[in-house]
């Protein structure tokens, strides 16, 4: 591999402003959005005392796991030494720290006292998973900083395989501490599971790559620097095996907890009986966010083809967050069991009478906030890769592997 | 005249003094009488832990009093339902601390109503979740929230095995002062923890039913009337496979 030479992001100016205002035009109505939200209270939103989190966290959620995924690029080359990948390092990090900054903002601009957030990081209960999730967040953003410097600067680039190896630690961690959040769960029937951790790192690999390769494959393309097949061709066989990875945890997951009594109710609720959440688990999840995508990565013709990849990504990122709503709002929206064999003929409080499901139908503002952390990482990512050479000159097939004509 | 004039002169520097001297004592008789009643000053000790036995054979079917009682009483019936809010919405976001439940056993077709809050658990997960730990379980087995320290992320929520907890969705006009309350935090329960702290008896819920469902009372006094109730007959806790070992108990369900 030739040495790599790296370059910031040249588009002419009105398009990267035109870009610019559009972004920051929709982060606007976010804001108002959000501004809405804190200044009524929660009531303007869809959630309530049963479906407690709503969409915002759907999108934080599903930012903060990709935000882990999107560092794998750099990890395959500096952890594993595969050096095809060592140029693709610097977006890698980037993307990682941005989509990591969406999400947490989303999440703490949901908070009904975000202004609170200084005593969420100064005092803490270490029983929580979610004050450890705090130090882990902060620690990613520091070790990826670290990282992304052992990058940059050559004279700090004997640190790099050992900074590398540490982010790529900490990106397991912090993965596994999410998907803890709800595997922790005792009380609620859908997430009390410890593969609810692993199944949420290998969904971290797919959907932090599929956002990697739309980013890579918009500048690149927008700017007409060279993007070889070889380099793309590889990283989207690589996605179409995290996707064929998460089908094998799904269908474990489920498997395993049909074979349990206690959860067939809320199995029948997911696969067959649950109204929009069966749907998206089937045409959102399995359908359009797995067995399309793996069909089109895979085919001979249109997996080779630019439209065919960028077409399965945005299919894999839509899949991920179908299957964060039926994770998220579908655990919530199935009834507590709170008397386990008795059926529920009224209550004062809603509580699942004679099994129906918690009521949530999310509001636009939810959405906009929601939206608005996907839009503030894209625009960050935009800005940096503008202002400093985070991407490659070239990934041309002879500049990324010479030897193999 | 002068004589009368004297005469009232000196009635009122009595009734003056009098009064000053009251103004000035008073407060400090008061309390000590207070003090003497319950030191505030000393902490909540694990001698005690308070809970509930509910007695559903004589819990009236269609009756709410402990509902209106507890809502009365922690001022969760000054809350407003917010302008431009539906019905429909306002019933699923505003909090509630106890509600009635009516249940039918799968098998044998029994049916019992019951009142359902915070079963002030010994294990509570809403404890082991919170991240700042606001919500906390005092000494004496109370499970409560701490209302400078909550953040409002509704994790307890989503850990509690029985819904017990409510989030304050809408801006809060007027606020009790056994029970402050803002937007943005969570609440539930807190067995009248005001009442606990002034050495008033009972809880609000178990003033209200008019029937004697509820009994209140310290589980570790063994001669309490809860511990002897408890002792006597039968109990259940809820979802007592969560090994959560409950402050409220149950008897005929």
């Amino acid at each position: 591999m030739k040495k790599t030479y790296y370059r910031e992001w040249g588009i002419e100016s009105p398009r990267y402003w035109g870009i610019l205002a559009v972004l920051g035009a929709i982060l606007a109505v976010a804001g108002v959005a959000t501004l809405h939200m804190e200044h009524e209270g929660h009531w303007v939103t869809g959630m309530n005392n049963e479906v407690v989190w709503g969409l915002p966290h759907v999108f934080a959620i599903f930012l903060i796991v990709a935000a882990s995924g999107a560092l794998n690029v750099a990890a395959l080359g500096s952890v594993f030494g595969k050096t095809v990948y060592k140029s693709l390092g610097r977006l890698s990090g980037l993307l990682a720290m941005t989509l990591l900054i969406g999400g947490l903002l989303v999440l703490v601009l949901d908070l009904g006292q975000p202004s609170r957030l200084i005593v969420a990081m100064t005092t803490y209960n270490f029983k929580s998973i979610f004050a450890w999730n705090i130090y882990l967040y902060v620690g990613f953003l520091a070790i990826v900083g670290v990282y992304l410097f052992t990058m940059m600067e050559r004279k700090a680039q004997r640190f790099y395989k050992g900074v590398g190896l540490l982010a790529f630690v900490w990106r397991l961690i912090l993965t596994t501490g999410t998907g803890s959040i709800f595997g922790f769960i005792v009380a609620r029937q859908g997430y009390d599971a410890a593969l609810l951790a692993p199944m949420f790192i290998i969904m971290s690999f797919a959907y932090g790559l599929a956002i990697y390769l739309l980013v890579l494959m918009f500048t690149f393309n927008a700017e007409g620097r060279a993007l070889g097949d070889k380099i793309l061709l590889r990283l989207k066989n690589l996605l179409g095996i995290f996707v064929a990875a998460i089908f094998y945890f799904v269908v474990v997951y489920h498997l395993t907890n049909l074979y349990a009594t206690e959860n067939h109710a809320y199995e029948a609720f997911i696969l067959l009986n649950g109204g929009i959440y069966t749907t998206l688990f089937w045409v959102g999840w399995v359908l359009l966010g797995m067995l399309v995508p793996m069909g089109i990565l895979f085919h001979p013709a249109l997996g080779k083809s630019r439209g065919g990849i960028v077409g399965a990504s945005v299919l894999v990122i839509l899949g991920g967050l179908a299957a964060m709503y039926v994770i998220v709002i579908g655990g919530q929206a199935f009834p507590l069991s709170i008397f386990p064999d008795k059926i529920i003929l009224e209550s004062g409080f809603q509580d699942g009478v004679g099994g129906a499901a918690s009521i949530y139908s999310p509001s636009l503002s939810e959405f906009l906030l929601g939206f608005g952390g996907m839009v503030l990482a894209l625009t960050v990512t935009l800005v940096a890769v503008r202002m400093l050479k985070f991407l490659p000159a070239s990934l041309a097939d002879e500049v990324v592997d010479p030897h193999h004509g | 005249m002068s004589d009368n004039f004297d005469q009232n002169r000196r009635d009122f520097v009595s009734v003056a003094s009098k009064a000053a001297a009251a103004t000035l004592i008073a407060p400090g008789v008061l309390l000590q009488s207070v003090a003497h009643a319950k030191p505030r000053s000393e902490p909540v000790s694990d001698e005690n832990r308070y809970g509930l036995l509910i007695d559903t054979t004589k819990c009236a079917d269609g009756c709410s009093d402990c509902v209106t009682g507890c809502e009365k009483e922690n001022g969760l019936d000054m809350l407003l339902k917010p302008k431009g809010a539906s019905d429909e919405s306002w019933e699923r976001q505003r909090p509630r601390w106890i509600r009635t439940v009516k249940v039918k056993d799968r098998l044998s077709g029994h049916v019992s109503s019951l009142p359902l809050m915070c079963q002030h658990c010994e294990h509570p997960p809403c404890v082991d979740v919170c991240p700042t730990g606001a919500s906390f379980r005092r000494a004496d087995g109370i499970v409560m929230v701490d209302r400078h320290t909550c953040i409002g992320c509704r994790y307890c929520m989503m850990a509690c095995p029985y819904k017990a907890r409510s989030f304050i969705h809408e801006n809060v006009q007027l606020r009790p002062t056994v029970a402050p309350r803002g937007k943005g935090c969570v609440e539930s329960c807190n067995l009248c923890v005001h009442r606990r702290d002034n050495d008033v008896a009972g809880t609000a819920c178990q003033d209200a039913c008019q029937h004697g469902a509820i009994l209140f009372g310290d589980l570790n006094d063994p001669n309490s009337e809860i511990s002897q109730a408890l002792k006597e007959r039968n109990h259940t806790q809820l979802r007592a496979d969560l090994k959560l070992n409950t402050g409220v108990r149950y008897r005929g369900i």
